[in-house]
């Protein structure tokens, strides 16, 4: 995988590209992405993946002109069209998924496959996401994984939180990311998808881990409701980091979009 | 110098494990340990004792604002701020102050405070304080990565309300108003206005460029709050403005004084412990949302006032307390002493001096508050003589103003409950 360079209109970004086959458009989440994510290497066998960092992510300069739902969405179109991916399959991992939903929604003509994965962007009450905003990074693991001593271990490789230099460096990328990330999750991860939803028209697969302790699988039924003619994937022994966790399985659904 | 006796207004009656048993004492704090019943004597009592400073001759009496918490009482600051202006007649009002960001439209702001401004005949220093994450973040649900730029343009809108003689309308990215005509407008125009901050080299500036006095609310004392003063100091000098007026600057500190050392540790070191443990038990994860403060700040190496460092505070020793200036306690000579230093130190010209602590009691408060009005302000009146004609930063009030006429005269002659 490379990463390079992409300048969007409002935004210069980084781009990780590689691999051969269908075009796939990855979102990340808002623990963003790097070029050795396994996920993204075994993704890459099968597509040629085009995965942008988010303003404010990984090497992007950060936007201060970003800063609405719908601005997350015509950037996130800026860059596929600047890309010129015609109907690429549209991937879209929690936070990322929220964007590739927005997406469908607002250009249906535009994006015929689409897959969310653990996706943000509904809100049921009886079921609260939990705040990541104010969950210490040592709490995450137990959010985000099926098994959270693997999770962790895979989390903070290398971390060591009493050293003040990457403390700083921790809590510089923090409020990058999730300062980013707070302007469409902060302080609930909804800004009215459910009222677009009805738009899209994509062939939609679903993939939702079993043991999803942050978006539960109560969301991946709303979504299944609201997208018509969606399939929904549940993996088990997978959590919110399912396509990390049980990366064979999720790549697998993918390929029913084939 | 300026004294203003400055009260958190915290709940007093949180229990003695609490730090054990609860994981905050704000934003998602157990509201079963709030009692309305005690609340009412626990309201009267705090605003008894501002207008107390008031009759002691402390130049300012100050509020601040906070929100679901038990370390400080005052949502609305306004509210006990218009309470507490018909008996305290002299003191300024020091409102420290509105979250701007936080209220729709902004022009409630500007309202309030001419609203207080005229009410005191114009005694009103105006606090703008972009807010704790807590407050602002994770209580009122402000966006944290935009919290400074809403707080920017809240701010230009209320000076315009004030400044504007005419009606206007007010295209903003927060606030669409098509017609903004502040009713009433301040006295005083615009008040004095005082800038709480951490630390951030955007806040040195902003208070910089608009003769706003810039406030360090720090808990962890003077000595510690060098550093960080000093860079206000240095940007001054950076700036290539040489005003070094120390009313250009405030300071918060925690004093205890009795009639002797020994004497204030027996009276005030339970209270100041209740503190440390209990009022500062802050969340991690609530004191810094991600985004609130700028990457710049945050490279800055400035801690949040509310950091969980400050936990060490916590399980301190009352000598090391005072020896590293957390806490400044003693006779009236020891106290003296330390103001000196700090105000030198610091070259502060605004001191908000906070005397009740945790969940001192009435009695105490009284006697600490005598004892500084009465054996150390006076002694430190005229540090800063070269500065003496530096109204900037302080109200200037009418002459001439009303004082609460008797309330017979005014009942209705007939009808009535």
């Amino acid at each position: 995988m490379e990463l390079r360079t992409f300048k969007a209109p409002r935004a210069d970004i980084h781009l990780i590209e590689g691999g051969s086959g269908p075009d796939l458009l990855f979102l990340h989440g808002a623990g963003g992405i790097d070029a050795s994510n396994p996920f993204l290497l075994a993704l890459a066998d099968k597509y040629h993946v085009y995965a942008p960092l988010l303003p404010g992510f990984g090497e992007s300069e950060e936007s201060t002109c970003i800063r609405t739902m719908l601005d997350f969405t015509l950037h996130t179109l800026d860059v596929m069209m600047g890309l010129g991916l015609d109907k690429p399959i549209v991937v879209g991992h929690s936070m990322g998924g929220m964007i590739a939903s927005e997406m469908a929604a607002i250009v249906p003509n535009d994006i015929d496959k689409l897959c969310l994965i653990s996706s943000a962007g509904l809100w049921l009450d009886d079921y609260p996401i939990p705040d990541i905003f104010a969950t210490m990074p040592y709490e995450l693991p137990e959010l985000m994984f099926h098994d959270p001593v693997a999770g962790a271990a895979m989390m903070t490789a290398g971390a060591d939180f009493s050293d003040p230099t990457f403390l700083t460096a921790f809590l510089i990328q923090n409020a990058r990311q999730l300062g980013m990330a707070g302007k469409i999750l902060f302080p609930i991860p909804e800004r009215g998808l459910s009222e677009r939803l009805y738009r899209v028209k994509a062939k939609t697969v679903l993939v939702w881990g079993e043991s999803d302790k942050l978006v539960g699988i109560p969301y991946a039924q709303a979504f299944k409701q609201a997208i018509a003619g969606s399939e929904l994937v549940t993996i088990p022994e997978a959590g919110h980091m399912v396509m990390v966790e049980q990366t064979a399985a999720t790549i697998s659904a993918i390929g029913k979009l084939a | 110098m300026k004294f203003t006796w400055f009260n958190l207004m915290p709940w007093p009656h949180l229990p003695a494990d609490f730090r054990q048993k609860n994981k905050s004492v704000w934003v998602d704090i157990d509201s079963k340990l709030y009692d309305p019943v005690k609340g009412h004597d626990v309201y009267n009592d705090y605003m008894d004792m501002l207008e107390y400073a008031d009759s002691l001759g402390f130049d300012g009496i100050g509020v601040n604002e906070h929100h679901q918490n038990a370390y400080g009482l005052m949502p609305s600051p306004n509210i006990i701020a218009a309470a507490i202006s018909r008996r305290a007649q002299n003191a300024a009002i020091v409102v420290l102050g509105n979250s701007l960001g936080l209220y729709n439209p902004p022009t409630r702001v500007a309202e309030e405070f001419a609203m207080l401004d005229v009410i005191t005949g114009g005694r009103l220093v105006a606090g703008f304080p972009v807010g704790s994450s807590m407050d602002i973040n994770y209580c009122y649900g402000d966006i944290p990565a935009l919290s400074r730029e809403r707080y920017q343009e809240a701010h230009d809108l209320i000076k315009r309300a004030w400044s504007d003689p005419e009606p206007f309308a007010w295209n903003g990215r927060y606030t669409k108003l098509r017609y903004v005509n502040t009713w009433p407008k301040p006295i005083q125009n615009p008040p004095p206005i005082h800038v709480p901050g951490g630390g951030s080299v955007e806040t040195y500036d902003f208070c910089l460029d608009n003769t706003y006095s810039y406030s360090y609310l720090s808990f962890s004392g003077y000595i510690r709050a060098k550093a960080l003063l000093q860079g206000y100091w240095d940007r001054l000098t950076e700036r290539n403005e040489p005003d070094e007026s120390p009313y250009r600057a405030g300071f918060a500190q925690t004093i205890c004084v009795a009639e002797t050392d020994a004497e204030a540790e027996r009276l005030y070191k339970d209270h100041v412990n209740y503190f440390f443990n209990r009022c500062l038990h802050v969340a991690p994860g609530f004191a810094d949302a991600p985004g609130y403060r700028t990457i710049k700040t945050i490279k800055a190496g400035a801690l949040s006032q509310f950091s969980p460092d400050l936990g060490e505070a916590a399980h301190m020793p009352w000598k090391q307390l005072v020896d590293e200036g957390y806490v400044i306690a003693g006779s009236p000579d020891t106290v003296r002493e330390r103001m000196e230093d700090l105000i030198k130190g610091l070259n502060v010209g605004n001191i908000f001096c906070l005397m009740h602590v945790g969940d001192m009691p009435m009695d105490k408060t009284r006697y600490s508050t005598q004892l500084f009005a009465e054996k150390v302000m006076p002694k430190l009146r005229n540090m800063w003589p070269d500065y003496a004609d530096d109204t900037r930063f302080w109200p200037t009030p009418l002459e001439k103003r009303a004082t609460p006429g008797p309330v017979s005269e005014r009942k209705p002659t007939t009808g009535g409950a």
